[in-house]
């Protein structure tokens, strides 16, 4: 008896040294070849549990203190924001990390980072548009492009985010009036997914439409000969919107330093590029270039404003856009 | 119901009756009381901008669906169980086959296969320059033509095991008073098969309303759509609670009514169940049954079964390989023993309430089946919610006692994901089991108790024999029902346990659906499984 507790207690010492559990809402295909790095590197396992952010949060809220859970990993800033507004997540202390993210794309409270960049900009049909036409997310709104627009619906968070950045930068006049415009403009209307969007605009449904960008280079992986263009949205103004998928400790982490430990490896220049182009994506670490599809888009100004925006007006724009009719 | 002489031990069957409730009731438990805590700016900006509408359009896809699947259900099920058309044999069973395709795989095949990019409205464009006539997919006859085609099966189903016992006796009788077998259709076998079609009807509308997976490749804004704008958005789980409840309310309330205006009619069969005598259609009957039949099958399966094979053709080399393999064992597993697990209960509960045939207790029965109606994610949060809490108990009164840094005892564990399984696929089993309780008479149970038959014994003898085909059925519903669902198993699959709806998720949360076909087809595939064997059964 003594001696299966010894056995026990002396298995779970080494199961808290080689191991760590990542809840996430990143694809699993997406991260699985970076752990596996990690493990081949360091020699520690990682267990990943995926699920939609909601759930896990209720997770972790749930288990409390009991929680198997060291990091909990997301895309869109504004449910990392979440997170960290519910008490779920735990401040990290690392000047690597500090080093590696620029400071618009973590949280200035510490308790979450970026690890890659998600630009979401303007699409357009390059028979039907020039790019001489385009200029910035709100000129989308102008009547000139009455019944040529394509949008995604307003229940993703990466058009909700979008808008929250809007409403930080115009505040709630102009960004209604935008939105409203928007809306007013639509071709057919709005779709469940951006690579949908993409499509219809290639098929001629509409001439402009707003996605993110890793789409874009996917839907082109597999039919190069689209009639599709990127157009970098606001370069005249502040910038591109750009958000992030990113982590954060979890409050009742065991292993604290292990899990900091990931982060920062997760941000080094290492793991950067894997990170970022297994699914198209810019690395948040300015001295990694990303993949080489991504950066035949050429280069473009970034909004910096800090992504955590997103998740302070996130409620407020959803409200907005209900109220513009924006579906 | 005229009441039956109490047997020995009235009162342990309503207390089993009571716990196999609670077991399924617990997470209602968790998410009903959110209802004295509501948030009122976010509650009146709905109100404002979102429900009415949103109550309108739920309305409008109960009502088309619930004839759509109605219609057809019940259609075809009468059609293949008491005329003989070229095919029939196949349609039996083929026609079940919709059921193993989840309604969101449906949903996205459709979309693209119909919508103004799919290969139809591009092949129109490509020879006449226009499509712009065809009518849209992405609209509200769009979603409930989609959604019957996903939710007929349940109706077809049970309607024609239904029409299988009714036997040909009764059919005999009508035709004896002057009945055409038109006329006997409307006047005896419908009302007998009541409740087999009013529990089929009940299960697609549960489904519709709970839907949130095919409504939002739609974006068609129902109910659901609110229920997750507080929680995902807006983040507040408790006004999802709140909504999620009112739909509870609005099923039970169905459920009742429709309890109600069944009143005490019985549906026992008189005499032997001496099997139909099919009526051969000949020329021009035959073939409108055959046009009929395969006009279904082709758009509920062939059409969007064929557009996913394609995809998973393409993304045949990223998807192929051994995991893919241990994702399908998963599935199978789980299915099978949570179909077991809930035709247990199921069994259980319908024959307690046959003992104790109380209101309450009927009440109670019902209350025990609304998991069904709850949107999978918030029932899976009523479900970990209380076993979380069991575990931080329990690991705090255990500490001493155990390893160090042990996080789990329940949380994770089969047990917990199977009794998931159950809180929320009850209705399913049990609408199935029950209608075929329905079937057994009092005199047959008296004659088997003449015998000396009791308890165990009048069981195994008498009801199982007599239940088998209602069993099968449900059996077949659960295992691929449990196939298709997604949050639940989500959020309480022990470590490892990756599924084909698992999958499919984590492929879809990035958007790559065409990727997500393959072990969509698995799905299909596996689901296969029990339809063959159960149209083996029958023959």
């Amino acid at each position: 008896m003594l001696m299966m507790g010894a056995v026990l207690a002396s298995l779970s010492t080494w199961s808290l040294a080689e191991e760590l559990v990542v809840y996430g809402a990143r694809g699993e295909q997406l991260v699985k070849p970076l752990f596996d790095a990690y493990q081949k590197e360091t020699g520690v396992n990682i267990r990943y549990v995926m699920d939609k952010e909601g759930p896990l949060m209720e997770r972790l809220k749930a288990e409390g203190s009991n929680s198997p859970a060291d990091i909990l990993l997301t895309v869109d800033a504004g449910n990392l924001w979440q997170a960290s507004q519910m008490g779920l997540l735990k401040p990290y202390a690392s000047k690597t990390i500090d080093a590696n993210v620029p400071a618009h794309l973590r949280d200035p409270k510490k308790e979450w980072t970026g690890l890659s960049i998600r630009a979401r900009t303007i699409f357009y049909n390059t028979q039907k548009v020039k790019p001489g036409q385009l200029s910035s997310y709100e000129d989308l709104a102008d009547p000139k492009w009455k019944g040529k627009l394509c949008l995604r619906t307003s229940k993703k968070v990466y058009n909700q985010s979008l808008v929250a950045m809007m409403l930080a930068e115009n505040g709630k006049v102009a960004t209604e009036k935008t939105i409203k415009g928007w809306v007013n403009n639509l071709a057919t209307d709005v779709f469940p997914d951006d690579t949908k969007m993409l499509e219809a605009i290639a098929a001629g449904q509409c001439d402009v439409g707003i996605a993110n960008t890793y789409y874009y280079g996917r839907l082109m992986e597999k039919s190069p000969n689209l009639p599709l263009g990127i157009f970098w949205a606001n370069q005249k103004a502040r910038g591109t919107h750009v958000n992030i998928s990113g982590a954060g400790l979890t409050r009742y982490t065991k292993k604290e330093q292990a899990a900091t430990r990931l982060l920062e490896w997760l941000s080094s220049d290492k793991a950067q590029n894997m990170f970022a182009d297994v699914n198209m994506e810019f690395p948040v670490n300015p001295k990694v270039k990303p993949d080489a599809k991504v950066a035949a888009w050429g280069p473009f100004k970034q909004n910096v404003i800090n992504v955590s925006n997103a998740g302070s007006r996130q409620t407020e724009a959803v409200m907005l856009m209900d109220r513009a009719g924006y579906r | 119901m005229p009441k039956l002489p109490a047997l020995s031990g009235l009162t342990r069957w309503r207390v089993l009756l009571l716990l196999l409730s609670l077991l399924t009731l617990l997470p209602l438990a968790v998410i009903i009381p959110a209802v004295f805590s509501p948030d009122p700016a976010i509650w009146s900006h709905l109100v404002d901008y979102l429900l009415p509408q949103l109550f309108l359009n739920s309305a409008y896809l109960m009502l088309g669906v619930g004839c759509g699947v109605l219609l057809i259900g019940v259609s075809l099920a009468w059609l293949v169980a008491v005329y003989d058309f070229p095919g029939r044999r196949f349609f039996n069973w083929a026609l079940m086959l919709p059921l193993a395709m989840p309604a969101y795989v449906m949903g996205f095949s459709q979309l693209g296969l119909f919508d103004y990019t799919g290969p139809l409205q591009s092949w129109l464009r490509a020879s006449w320059g226009d499509s712009s006539w065809v009518p849209s997919i992405r609209s509200t006859p769009g979603v409930i033509l989609v959604l019957t085609l996903a939710f007929y099966p349940y109706v077809y189903l049970l309607a024609r095991n239904a029409f299988a016992t009714q036997g040909r006796r009764a059919l005999e009788v009508g035709q004896s008073l002057g009945l055409s077998r038109v006329q006997g259709f409307w006047r005896v076998a419908l009302p007998m098969a009541r409740p087999w079609i009013m529990g089929g009807l009940m299960l697609a509308l549960m489904e519709t309303l709970a839907d949130f997976g095919t409504v939002s490749i739609f974006n068609y804004d129902a109910f659901t759509s609110a229920i997750y704008k507080a929680w995902f958005s807006f983040f507040s789980l408790d006004t999802a609670k709140q909504l999620a409840s009112m739909l509870v309310l609005i099923v039970f309330v169905l459920v009742v009514l429709e309890q109600r205006a069944r009143g005490r009619r019985a549906y026992t069969q008189s005499g032997r169940a001496a099997p139909l005598h099919r009526l051969p259609l000949q020329g021009g009957a035959a073939a409108l049954a055959v046009l009929f039949a395969s006009l279904v099958l082709l758009l509920a399966f062939v059409l969007p079964f064929g557009q996913i094979v394609w995809w998973s053709y393409q993304s045949l080399e990223a998807e192929l390989n051994g995991d893919l393999l241990s994702y399908s064992l998963h599935s199978v597993v789980l299915s099978a023993l949570a179909a077991l697990l809930v035709c247990a209960v199921a069994l259980l509960l319908s024959y307690a309430q046959r003992r104790a045939p109380s209101r309450v207790n009927q009440m109670l029965a019902r209350l025990a089946t609304m998991g069904y109606a709850v949107p999978g994610t918030v029932l899976a949060v009523g479900i970990f919610v209380p076993v979380a809490w069991l575990d931080n108990v329990l690991l705090g009164l255990f500490s001493s006692v155990l390893p160090q840094g042990t996080t789990a005892i329940l949380k994770g564990s089969l047990l917990v994901l199977l009794l998931a399984y159950l809180a929320r696929f009850l209705a399913v089993g049990h609408t199935s089991v029950d209608a075929a309780m329905h079937r057994i008479t009092r005199s047959q149970e008296e004659a088997a108790r003449n015998l000396g038959w009791f308890g165990w014994r009048l069981v195994t003898r008498l009801h199982l024999p007599l239940l088998r085909g209602g069993l099968m059925t449900a059996l077949l519903m659960v295992f691929v029902d449990v196939m298709k669902e997604m949050p639940i198993t989500l959020m309480t699959r022990p470590f490892g346990w990756d599924t084909l709806a698992v999958r499919i998720f984590t492929l879809t949360t990035e958007g790559e659906w065409e990727r997500a076909a393959l072990p969509a087809v698995a799905i299909v595939l596996a689901g296969l499984l029990p339809v063959i064997l159960l149209s083996k059964e029958e023959n």
